[in-house]
């Protein structure tokens, strides 16, 4: 019988920096303040520090301030010394990171693997605009709306004038179509399910105000003003069925946590968050336009993975951190850990009986990407360890949850972890 | 709506490979080519140097009907790309020959709020570049 070994991992520490539309401070501060505040978290210091894992790393195209820090960064900014380290974009994902992290810790590469993200696409794409430290206002601004990969890729190429800029690799597929943000690619996605299934506006609206409403309780999180569903339909259309409160928000911030070998973390200075299972499959295309059923995405074929390598069920999960880099992500992540059944999100998510703080299950707790702002994936289990850990302050799940999801990506892009506390 | 005979707006265009010079000039035969594999008949895009069902190197640009359903579609109301202004519809549209393959490409000539999925149409081509390259666009069918 095949042994799981992703069991022998856990989760030892977390941290996080400032979080905000437009810190205007070097990524690489952010990235120290998380990385030292994880390895604090654990009970750690740097010398017991000898794994890195990231994801994309540096040499990364992509939006201004995708990548705010790479594994050669962090390594020589906290003179760590390495037995195992990765990076890189071609992973499950953002959490794909951490996954990898864990088998590495399991294989005996590494004790205690520090992984992180960092981002500051926020004040990257701010465009010479005045500096607005821990900018509040009422409207986010979707100008600077991207996400991955969000600007397009372009070469020089040799058209008339010799200098038009040219779409090049898979951007040639959207650019030419004005396609040029993952906003109307994942519209496709939302639109082909509410034609499949009869989804509305509806449903993508309680995942948003949901979200809001977490996030008004996270001293951390972006947008914190009360929003209703009347609110939401007054939003502006970005792409149907899109509003700008489908959108997350771009900001400036570092996530870290630290993946232990289970053996080596015996003395911790918190009860260990067991890694029950991961999720990294992708079984189709890995396109966001050629994907076999696009009311799916890959997701579909991670959750799939994660759940064949667990005796756990869906109804054991007590809390559930699913990406929203667009609202209708988190819709595809409950239809696809089988939190509700295929095309049945329209119900499910009605109203937020089964997804707000006091509901068996919530979601998003701290607000998600769409309100606490686009940590890109590492929030998400940030979040699901802080509520494991019953640290969640105003924002803590009333159900002490035990069992906990980690997912993040969307399109072809998507990786989830199952956690769980003794 | 983008009208094509009235209309084009600013388009970032592909840079031209030998891999995909077909697909982006073949308008210039009113042409609508993707790879072929001579030996499955699978058609293949994008564009890769070998048949995905058969891994075979009998490969070779063919046209096709240039007749296809709406798979999926968005109206796109936000401003991404100076010149290119809103609202216009990025569809999804999925070929006669083989709904698994599809483009994401402009629906033109209607109405943007008459899109939907399952609507019938016809590629209509977009000369740009001094008439090298033809973007592939697509509008209603004509019944």
């Amino acid at each position: 019988m095949i042994e799981f070994l992703e069991k022998k991992a856990a989760i030892t520490g977390i941290g996080m920096s400032d979080v905000g539309r437009r810190l205007n401070r070097d990524p690489l501060e952010l990235t120290a303040d998380a990385c030292l505040q994880a390895i604090a978290d654990a009970g750690l210091t740097r010398k017991d520090i000898d794994g890195i894992s990231t994801w994309p790393g540096t040499g990364v195209s992509g939006a201004p301030g995708f990548s705010g820090a790479g594994v050669v960064d962090v390594q020589d900014m906290l003179r760590l010394n390495l037995n195992w380290y990765n990076g890189g974009l071609e992973q499950a994902g953002q959490l794909g990171s951490v996954i990898t992290a864990c088998a590495a810790v399991a294989a005996g590469y590494a004790n205690h693997v520090l992984c992180f993200r960092t981002v500051f696409e926020a004040t990257a794409q701010a465009g010479g605009r005045k500096p607005d430290l821990k900018s509040k206002k009422k409207e986010q601004p979707a100008a600077d709306k991207t996400n991955e990969p969000a600007k397009p890729k372009v070469s020089q190429g040799s058209g008339a004038m010799g200098m038009v800029p040219r779409a090049s690799g898979t951007q040639q597929w959207s650019l030419p179509f004005g396609a040029a943000s993952a906003a109307p690619w994942l519209a496709l996605n939302a639109q082909r399910h509410f034609h499949q299934y009869g989804t509305t506006r509806e449903a993508l609206c309680t995942i948003a105000v949901n979200a809001r409403r977490n996030a008004g309780l996270n001293p951390k999180a972006v947008y914190r003003d009360a929003m209703t569903r009347e609110d939401y339909f007054k939003g502006r259309m970005i792409s149907d069925p899109f509003c700008l409160y489908d959108c997350d928000a771009p900001c400036d911030a570092s996530t870290a946590v630290i993946v232990s070998r289970a053996d080596a973390a015996k003395n911790m200075r918190k009860p260990v968050i067991h890694i029950e299972a991961v999720g990294s499959a992708i079984h189709g295309r890995p396109s966001w336009d050629q994907w076999d059923d696009m009311t799916t995405m890959c997701l579909r074929d991670a959750s799939k993975m994660m759940w064949s390598r667990t005796d756990l069920k869906p109804k054991d999960v007590t809390v559930a951190e699913l990406y929203d880099g667009f609202s209708f992500i988190t819709l595809a992540w409950i239809e696809a850990m089988g939190f509700c059944g295929v095309g049945e999100a329209k119900d499910f998510l009605k109203d937020d009986r089964y997804i707000s703080l006091e509901s068996k299950r919530p979601i998003n707790t701290n607000g998600g990407q769409l309100s606490g702002g686009r940590l890109h994936g590492y929030g998400f289990l940030h979040e699901a360890c802080v509520q494991l850990w019953g640290e969640g302050g105003a924002r803590q799940a009333k159900n002490s949850p035990k069992v906990a999801v980690a997912a993040a990506g969307g399109g072809p892009l998507g990786g989830c972890l199952l956690l769980r506390r003794d | 709506m983008y009208n094509s005979s009235t209309q084009k707006p600013f388009r970032i265009q592909p840079a031209i490979t030998i891999e995909n010079q077909h697909f982006w000039t073949g308008g210039q035969n009113n042409e609508l080519c993707f790879l072929h594999c001579q030996d499955c008949q699978t058609w293949i895009h994008p564009p890769q140097p070998i048949c995905p069902e058969c891994t075979g190197k009998n490969i070779k640009p063919e046209a096709v009907s240039g007749k296809g359903t709406v798979h999926s579609y968005t109206i796109n109301r936000q401003a991404w790309i100076p010149g290119f202004d809103p609202p216009y519809v990025i569809g999804l549209v999925e070929i006669d020959e083989d709904p698994r393959v599809r483009l994401m490409t402009n629906i033109i000539n209607c109405d943007v709020e008459s899109v939907y999925i399952g609507m019938k149409v016809s590629v209509i081509f977009e000369e740009q570049d001094g008439g090298i390259i033809y973007i592939p666009l697509f509008e209603p069918q004509k019944v």
